[in-house]
């Protein structure tokens, strides 16, 4: 622009050529505050969320953490269940859900996992609660940046500040929570705080304010990845914050009491609402953008105003581009939800799903490994006799203590020998058995023999494992 | 430490590393001064190229990165700049900080020592016999047994081909708990020499015969008669006159049923011809010294566990 004194800004924009750099500095977004179901909806899902993810940690189990990621013992606790790092698999399963779950959401409804549910999304609201409470909405806030600097905006400024950080803070001790027994995490704070506990409710307070209060949508636009691939999972039939063009334009300024017909113009007053609300800046009159994180604030902001000029709502909402390009009834085009990617990504989430639940119930608390001395091939016990030397490394992983015996099978006359029966491992925990297999000489071959290793306890619910290995028989 | 091999390449690498830093700034500040024309009012949602066209049409549009993002790398430059000032990385420099990783291996140690010898204080006194009989120290000495000792004695410390047998009782050495103490720290080294070519292979024989015949095993009788006074002449020394072996020395007693290498005729006629340890001088298949590796406090605690093992009752009590 012009560097002229007088800041007189034109206003028919003139077709000039612009000098602009390869680096562009953040412009601030000043999202309005909007009211509407969908912001109902939201902020049903950032109370949801948060108290899922601020209580958590206060549940109690079986007199420890209800939900608790011990890393230094590795055990990782979540109500009933104990995984061990043996476990990882259900981790992929997870990862694999989430995916299938945002694949089969996308596909139907656009990014509404963005939109709702993001913590990006879910903080962003949080903050900027805090931020209209303190500075008001986004005019007062417009004004308040552009004031030259003075007690009421550095007490403004202060107390917002003041508030985020308390909240990051928060934020940061109840993630450690998750790790450390938030009880005792809180009750470390004056002074008895490990320097990793610090590191991490610093890093993660930081991260929230610095994401949550001053990133915001760049984090969108430029951080996530999401944006990026929106386009492979999207098509013609999903579902996106779409401007009805047909219906709207020509858009212009009108009278409440003109016929928009009468003076040629479509529904849309151009009022800029819909741009005003918009948390990453965009006109979603200019159709399907990256940057859209579907989060219907415009579409709420719209409804409003379609109210008061006394026209129908939705000329800015949930439709798919087939359903505007081919002015579609909503029951076509919800319809059209079903369609063989949506019915893939749901069987294949529900089959997962159920093996997955599946294989949890049936999860054996016993695991077992046996690993063969490689030191000695065999050895003669005592004439006749040969024997093999082995460690079995028997994990516990219920929350009772266990007695277990051990016992081989796999060649006549084998036995195991030199280990106290039963074996007693306590609650998660973990015990190395060195022990030794006799085999009469004559039992078999020269070579190496299958064999099976049981271990099982005479429990409740007795727990059994049967775990592969070999015997070698020496020549004679 | 220098690890280079001549003066050269530590050079060639600060060339490369301080090349690539102003590399990296310079190209920093160059694209950030950059301009573009931007065609139309940014109103409309404009777009501006970067005035790069290929195949007379194709242009490059501009998709302009946030300054905050030019900014981090810039403060990856700096980081990199302090990093080489402390740290190793700049060739040989070892950096103002002077740290290394074989310094910080053995700050590591030194301070896990720290950690365990309150734990093992109390068995540095202690009387192994005393040691043997507490449940919990003869947990850590089965671990520390399972870590060190049982590549080659076994998991079960029962031993195997050429590896003493730890819980039957017999000791090449002896088994009170000073002599286990010091075959742990100082190592052994027990050797039987050759004597195949002093013998002469009917000498072997014989003598093979004899001593199979001092543990009460089957043998042949007239080369038994034979081996005797070879036996006398040339194994007596270590083995003794009776065969009862000679703890001083490592010499196996021969009247027992405790075989290191086997009982057959051809293992113990084998043992003779070639000797056995002979290159135990050299390092191999002998009983390595543990008094580097292992904590005085720590060697006590294994020795208990190994001599629990062979005095189960003592140490049940």
């Amino acid at each position: 622009m012009s560097n002229s004194p007088s800041r007189t800004i034109p206003i028919v924009p003139v077709e000039e050529v612009d000098e602009v750099g390869l680096y562009e500095i953040r412009r601030k977004i000043y999202p309005r505050a909007v009211s509407g179901i969908f912001a109902r909806w939201r902020v049903f899902f950032v109370v949801a969320t948060q108290l899922v993810f601020y209580g958590a940690p206060w549940l109690m189990w079986n007199g420890r953490q209800a939900v608790l990621f011990d890393l230094g013992e590795r055990k990782f606790y979540i109500l009933g269940l104990v995984f061990w790092p043996q476990d990882v698999v259900y981790l992929s399963v997870l990862l694999i859900l989430s995916a299938l779950s945002l694949f089969l959401f996308t596909a139907i409804a656009g990014r509404v996992w963005c939109g709702f549910a993001c913590p990006q999304t879910v903080y962003t609201e949080i903050f900027l609660w805090i931020e209209r409470k303190i500075e008001g909405d986004r005019l007062a806030r417009i004004r308040l940046d552009a004031e030259s600097v003075n007690a009421k905006k550095l007490a403004k400024k202060g107390s917002k500040h003041a508030a985020w950080i308390v909240l990051s803070l928060w934020t940061g001790i109840t993630f450690v929570g998750y790790f450390t027994p938030i009880r005792e995490l809180l009750l470390a704070i004056p002074g008895r705080l490990g320097a990793w506990e610090i590191f991490w409710v610093l890093f993660y307070g930081f991260a929230t304010y610095g994401n949550a209060g001053w990133m915001r949508e760049q984090v969108c636009k430029y951080m996530c990845p999401y944006a990026r691939f929106q386009s492979v999972m999207f098509d013609k039939d999903t579902l996106i914050i779409a401007y009805d063009e047909a219906r709207g334009e020509p858009r212009g300024a009108r009278s409440r009491k003109a016929d928009p017909r009468a003076a040629g113009l479509g529904d849309c007053i151009n009022c800029g609402i819909c741009v005003q609300v918009c948390p990453t800046g965009i006109d979603i009159r200019q159709g399907l953008q990256y940057e859209c994180i579907g989060c219907a604030a415009c579409v709420d902001g719209c409804d409003q105003v379609m109210d008061k000029m006394g026209y129908p709502r939705g000329l800015i909402r949930y439709a798919s581009q087939n359903s505007l390009a081919q002015a579609w009834s909503r029951s076509t085009m919800w319809r059209r939800v079903l369609r063989p990617r949506t019915l893939l990504y749901a069987a294949l989430l529900m089959a997962i799903a159920l093996a997955a639940g599946i294989s949890l119930a049936l999860k054996n608390p016993l695991k077992v490994d046996v690993i063969r001395d490689r030191g000695a091939l065999a050895r003669e016990a005592r004439p006749g006799v040969v024997e093999n030397i082995y460690r079995a490394q028997i994990m516990n992983t219920s929350e009772t203590p266990q007695s277990f015996r051990l016992r081989v099978e796999g060649l006549p006359g084998i036995a195991v020998a030199g280990v106290e029966q039963p074996i007693d491992v306590g609650p998660a925990a973990t015990r190395l058995v060195p022990f030794r297999i006799e085999v009469p000489m004559e039992a078999g071959a020269p070579g190496s023999h299958r064999i099976e290793l049981i271990v099982e306890s005479a429990g409740a619910t007795p727990l059994q494992r049967r775990e592969r290995s070999t015997f070698i028989l020496p020549r004679p | 430490m220098n690890t280079f091999t001549s003066p050269f390449w530590s050079i060639w690498v600060i060339v490369i590393v301080v090349a690539s830093i102003f590399g990296c700034a310079w190209l920093l500040w160059s694209t950030g001064r950059i301009k573009v024309k931007s065609k139309g009012p940014a109103a409309d949602g404009a777009v501006s190229v970067t005035g790069h066209v290929w195949d007379d049409d194709l242009e490059e549009y501009n998709n302009p990165l946030p300054k905050w993002w030019s900014n981090l790398f810039w403060i990856t430059i700096v980081f990199s700049i302090v990093y080489l000032a402390l740290y190793p990385g700049l060739g040989s420099f070892p950096g103002f900080l002077g740290w290394s990783s074989t310094g910080a291996y053995q700050q590591e140690r030194a301070n896990f020592d720290a950690r365990l010898a309150p734990l093992y204080a109390r068995y540095a006194a202690m009387d192994i016999e005393v040691i043997a009989r507490d449940p919990a120290a003869r947990q850590t000495g089965e671990r520390l047994f399972l870590t060190y000792c049982s590549q080659c004695h076994g998991s079960d410390a029962g031993g195997a081909r050429g590896f003493p047998n730890l819980r039957d009782g017999d000791w090449l050495y002896g088994g009170t708990p000073e002599t286990i103490v010091q075959s742990i720290t100082k190592g052994r080294m027990g050797v039987m020499p050759a004597l195949g070519a002093a013998l002469g292979p009917e000498g072997v024989r014989d003598v093979a015969a004899y001593v199979r015949s001092l543990s009460g095993l089957a043998h042949d009788n007239l080369r038994s008669q034979l081996g005797k006074p070879l036996f006398m002449q040339n194994c007596a020394a270590c083995h003794g006159a009776d065969g009862k072996g000679n703890q001083a020395m490592g010499a196996p007693k021969l009247t027992d049923q405790v075989w290191l290498y086997g009982s057959s005729e051809s293992a113990i006629a084998e043992g003779i011809i070639k000797g056995r340890n002979i290159d135990a001088i050299a390092g191999t298949n002998a009983m390595p010294a543990f008094g580097e590796q292992l904590t005085p406090a720590q060697i006590r605690v294994t020795a208990a566990y190994l001599w629990g093992l062979s005095n189960p009752a003592v140490a049940a009590k």
